[in-house]
């Protein structure tokens, strides 16, 4: 885990390089950046999952002196960076389908074990599998729990913005309770996703026993950085699941993406942590607790928690929930779980509304 | 080296022959003996510089077989049934690529109702997915299809499936000549991909394609099955100058020299109706077989020099398509156009029911006496079973014996009020 | 061509024994094949299993419906199924039992020639050299012994290259158990 950090600019809460020593500043614009997702792509403007995908991948690139590969499932990162006869990839890249990505992964990891044995080479490439968290926690599950369980020499990266954006806003497994899609509309007694449904794939990567998983958010660029970095000093099946707010689909200005990543990190409401072999080695606290709302206010996809007709119990719901990740994480202490903590699905499964 | 050894195990070992980087398995009868056998030989070290993927789907087994061979290695996996419906997106996307993957088809019904035996509804179910499908008509020809088949796949840029009939040949116990490591390697180079994902030279595989280029791209894929004919047939060539094995090929004659009738066939009752044919012979009747081994691409010009000026001509199918007739059908007729022949096709052994020499002389009689009445005749049919069902339920009944397709219709217009 | 079809129940090694039975013909250098009936049985349901010899390349796949010879490794299946259904006149039966053919099938005693239907207490013989009921290898010597298409040798060589070591060694002795059991009834001997 990185240095806590102890200066804020007041007001905005963001941290200004120079308050920072130069290990820890992150670098947007070095002439040594390898630049792996290069300027062009067709992305919308706040894209959350491109700003992730920038910095993990050359992460990835400088942990790995340039020797990597990616599999890709299908989705917006896709969608955006391949148009033919064009490419914003400067590194070996496939796209195979929407749920084999890290099966596609794990091949193309034989592969390169395979060539570098036979050619005498011990520089064997690594391979990174990414997608979105339609073709992750849904779609792509199989194959994915299917690469942990082998171990495969793959470290999966899901850029998680709740929803399938590429589709047109529909519910994913990682859609939040009470959030807009277009399959769960603001309309009835229950507007917006159903409640008690979901799924946690970081804690079920770390039931795997992998070597690691973390979470992380495009809103500590350095802690994904360190996290993907991290990842590429083991061998064996890793799981990196970064928040990567759709200014598209969560209703949220394109200007204020980082911010409201920022907020499901200060409010409980996206723990970020790491694990190594199943137990949980380090956790982001917030810094500076805030109430949900402020949170759910900035996105269209909440509009009916925030406004004059907003049912008070639910945002109390909704506020229960990042209490009890507060609670399971221990994201105000400063401890660090002993035991893996529950995850917040059964929070809310076992409260009544 | 003679060996005798049941189908599946020649299988592996002409897999192995073939030095694969990747080998892909997950568990569906009536393939899983090759993908054991493989995997045994990955673990003792008889086969080397593989890995053997154990995989928790079919899906996984053709993703991971994609990505093996987009980085650069011989892939193979097997399957057969429910499974190659499990992994048709990977199936479809493997073609799309250009990845010259091979992969057995141990070919069995698909249900339901569920039935593991042998039929071609499997492997014709992907007509249309871009693979090349060869036909097996045996387990030597298998083995050895299997070994053409690498290099088939990689001199076209497209994927191979090797369809053999599951059961019927994979656990058969037979003598097969296994050609020696240096042959094969004599025959089949290294694998040296055009393009791969290769750090030191980064391509980007599977952009997303528009309007505006992909029915070019799909003319290059069609282009690329009419340039493997010739490839198939001089793949053939070569090898059979090399090992004296008669495997291979478009297809291949039996007793066609002024036959009366031909069957087109495909598979493994290629075998039990050529003995079939001996027989008839002995009575005077002259019906010629064709084993058809390429059904896709599908060699249309070769057979219609293979039927020649034959008139009666019976395509056997193991398969056929809901709502239409037979799958064959269409491409014989295309290929026999302006011939004058008469085209018919017989449906038999479907879901394992076995087709015996005696069915194959049902049908060259049905044939010389001119009995065929529709396009499509069911044989080998119990009767008596639809007939319990259709007696209660509908009042009608149909007569025993073939069952032509207008009488199976006809059926619908007496059917009680 | 000679045709054999192989009836026991899952378990009793009778895919084995079929594929065994062509492996020992290919080893005299015979064409042969075997297949089982592709069933999804389970242990201790009936099983058939197929074996054809010849001089020439076998290039049918059908199944035996006119067996030259019937191997029957467990008389239970005598009142269960036809196991002798389509077989030649002129075949040979062999059946796992300690009591004679007059008493086990009388009936085929009469209707095939005399000496072409013979027990073998197979099972008795695998118990003592092998110590499991596996009659695979006594009935396929008694065959041998019966029919005199292959040698006992080329039997006990097939299993020992199968399961090399102790388990095929006590099949070959299992083996050569019921081979002498067959000559000495086909000399007329104690067992006759």
């Amino acid at each position: 885990m990185l240095d806590a950090i102890k200066f804020y600019q007041t007001g905005s809460n963001t941290v200004g390089n120079r308050l920072l020593n130069p290990s820890m500043r992150a670098v947007q614009a070095s002439s040594d950046r390898p630049n792996t997702l290069i300027s062009g792509h067709r992305a919308c403007q706040g894209c959350g999952e491109a700003l992730g995908a920038r910095y993990a991948i050359d992460a990835a690139m400088r942990a790995t002196g340039g020797q990597l590969m990616i599999a890709n499932a299908t989705g917006c990162l896709e969608v955006f960076s391949t148009p033919y006869p064009q490419s914003a990839w400067r590194l070996p890249w496939i796209h195979s389908l929407f749920g084999n990505s890290a099966a596609v992964g794990s091949g193309l990891a034989v592969a390169a074990r395979v060539r570098a044995k036979k050619a005498g080479n011990t520089n064997v490439p690594r391979v990174i599998a990414q997608g979105g968290d339609g073709g992750t926690t849904d779609i792509g599950f199989g194959p994915l729990s299917g690469m942990f369980e082998r171990n495969d020499d793959v470290l999966y990266i899901c850029y998680d913005n709740q929803a399938y954006m590429n589709t047109g806003v529909q519910r994913s497994s990682a859609t939040p309770p009470a959030a807009r899609t277009a399959t769960t509309q603001l309309v009835g007694e229950e507007p917006g996703n159903d409640w008690g449904k979901g799924k946690n794939v970081p804690l079920i990567a770390m039931a795997h026993g992998i070597p690691y998983v973390a979470t992380a958010s495009v809103a500590d660029l350095k802690d994904l950085e360190y996290k993907v970095e991290k990842a590429m000093s083991f061998h064996g099946a890793r799981y990196i699941q970064i928040l990567v707010p759709c200014p598209l689909g969560w209703g949220s200005a394109s200007g204020s993406t980082v911010t409201v990543a920022r907020l499901a990190c200060e409010t409980g409401f996206y723990p970020i942590f790491e694990a190594e072999y199943g137990k949980i080695t380090s956790v982001r606290k917030i810094r500076q607790q805030q109430p949900v709302v402020n949170f759910l206010k900035l996105q269209r996809r909440y509009a009916h928690l925030t406004g004059k007709k907003a049912d008070p119990k639910v945002l109390a719901r909704v506020q229960a929930m990042c209490d009890d990740n507060i609670r399971s994480f221990d994201l105000l202490g400063d401890e660090i779980p002993e035991t893996m903590p529950v995850a917040v699905q059964a929070h809310e499964r076992s409260h009544e509304i | 080296m003679l060996k005798q050894i049941e189908g599946s195990l020649g299988i592996a070992e002409a897999v192995a022959l073939c030095r694969p980087g990747a080998v892909c398995a997950y568990p569906i009868s009536p393939q899983t003996h090759i993908v054991e056998n493989l995997g045994k030989m990955v673990k003792t070290g008889k086969l080397q510089d593989c890995e053997f993927v154990n995989v928790e789907s079919e899906f996984s087994a053709i993703s991971v077989s994609i990505g093996a061979s987009a980085g650069g290695v011989r892939a193979y996996t097997a399957t057969a049934s429910q499974g190659l419906l499990y992994m048709v997106e990977g199936v479809y996307n493997a073609s799309g690529l250009g990845l010259p993957i091979v992969m057995t088809v141990a070919s069995r019904a698909i249900g339901a109702p569920i039935n593991i035996w042998n039929d071609h509804s499997d492997s014709l179910s992907q007509r249309d997915s871009g693979w090349l499908q060869l036909f097996c008509e045996s387990n030597q020809d298998a083995l050895d299809t299997h070994i053409m088949a690498f290099k088939i796949a990689e001199e076209v840029g497209l994927p191979v499936m090797v369809c053999m009939d599951g059961f019927v040949l994979t656990h058969a116990f037979e003598r097969l000549d296994l050609p020696s490591q240096e042959q094969v390697d004599q025959f089949l180079p290294p694998y040296e991909p055009r393009e791969f994902l290769d750090p030191k030279e980064p391509i980007s595989m599977g952009g997303m394609v528009g309007p505006e280029a992909f029915t070019e791209l799909r003319i290059l894929q069609q282009r690329k099955m009419h340039k493997a004919l010739p490839i198939i047939e001089r793949v053939t060539k070569e090898y059979r100058e090399l090992t004296g094995h008669h495997s291979g090929g478009l297809l291949d004659c039996y007793n066609c020299d002024n036959a009366d009738v031909k069957l087109i066939i495909m598979g493994s009752t290629v075998g039990t109706a050529k003995d079939a044919v001996d027989e008839l012979a002995k009575q005077g009747i002259k019906a010629g077989i064709i084993s058809l081994k390429a059904f896709r691409p599908f060699p249309y010009e070769a057979l219609r020099a293979a039927i020649g000026d034959t008139k009666n001509v019976v395509i056997v199918e193991r398969h056929f398509s809901y709502g239409a007739r037979g799958i064959l059908y269409p491409e014989v007729e295309r290929a026999l156009r302006g011939t004058g022949a008469q085209i018919h096709t017989a449906v038999c052994g479907l879901g394992g029911r076995a087709i015996l020499g005696s069915t194959i002389k049902d049908i060259v009689n049905y044939s010389l006496n001119n009995k065929f009445s529709s396009e499509m005749t069911w044989f080998d049919v119990d009767t008596k079973l639809i007939n319990s069902y259709l007696k209660d339920t509908e009042g009608v009944t149909l007569p025993e014996g073939p069952l032509p397709e207008d009488v199976l219709m006809d059926t619908l217009q007496k059917v009680r009020a | 061509m000679l045709q054999i079809r192989l009836h026991g129940r899952g378990g009793q090694g009778v895919v084995t024994a079929a594929e065994m039975l062509s492996l020992a013909a290919f080893l005299e250098g015979h064409f042969a094949q075997a297949f089982p009936s592709f069933g999804s049985e389970r242990t201790g349901a009936p099983v058939v299993a197929y074996a054809r010899i010849d001089d020439k390349e076998i290039r049918t796949h059908e199944p035996i419906l006119e067996p030259n010879a019937v191997v029957v490794q467990d008389k239970t299946l005598l009142g269960a199924i036809d196991v002798f259904a389509g077989i030649d006149p002129q075949g040979f039966a062999i059946i796992n039992s300690a009591e004679p053919a007059e008493v086990v099938v009388p009936d085929l005693v009469k209707k095939l020639p005399a000496g072409h239907v013979l027990t073998v207490p197979a099972t008795d013989f695998a118990m003592q050299k092998i110590g499991r009921p596996l009659p695979g290898a006594p009935m396929l010597a008694a065959l041998a012994a019966a029919t005199g298409v292959f040698a006992l040798e080329s039997v006990q060589k097939s299993f020992q290259s199968r399961y090399p070591g102790k388990v095929g060694d006590a099949n070959a002795d299992t083996a050569a158990l019921a081979y002498e059991y067959i000559m000495n009834l086909k000399n007329g001997g104690n067992n006759a």
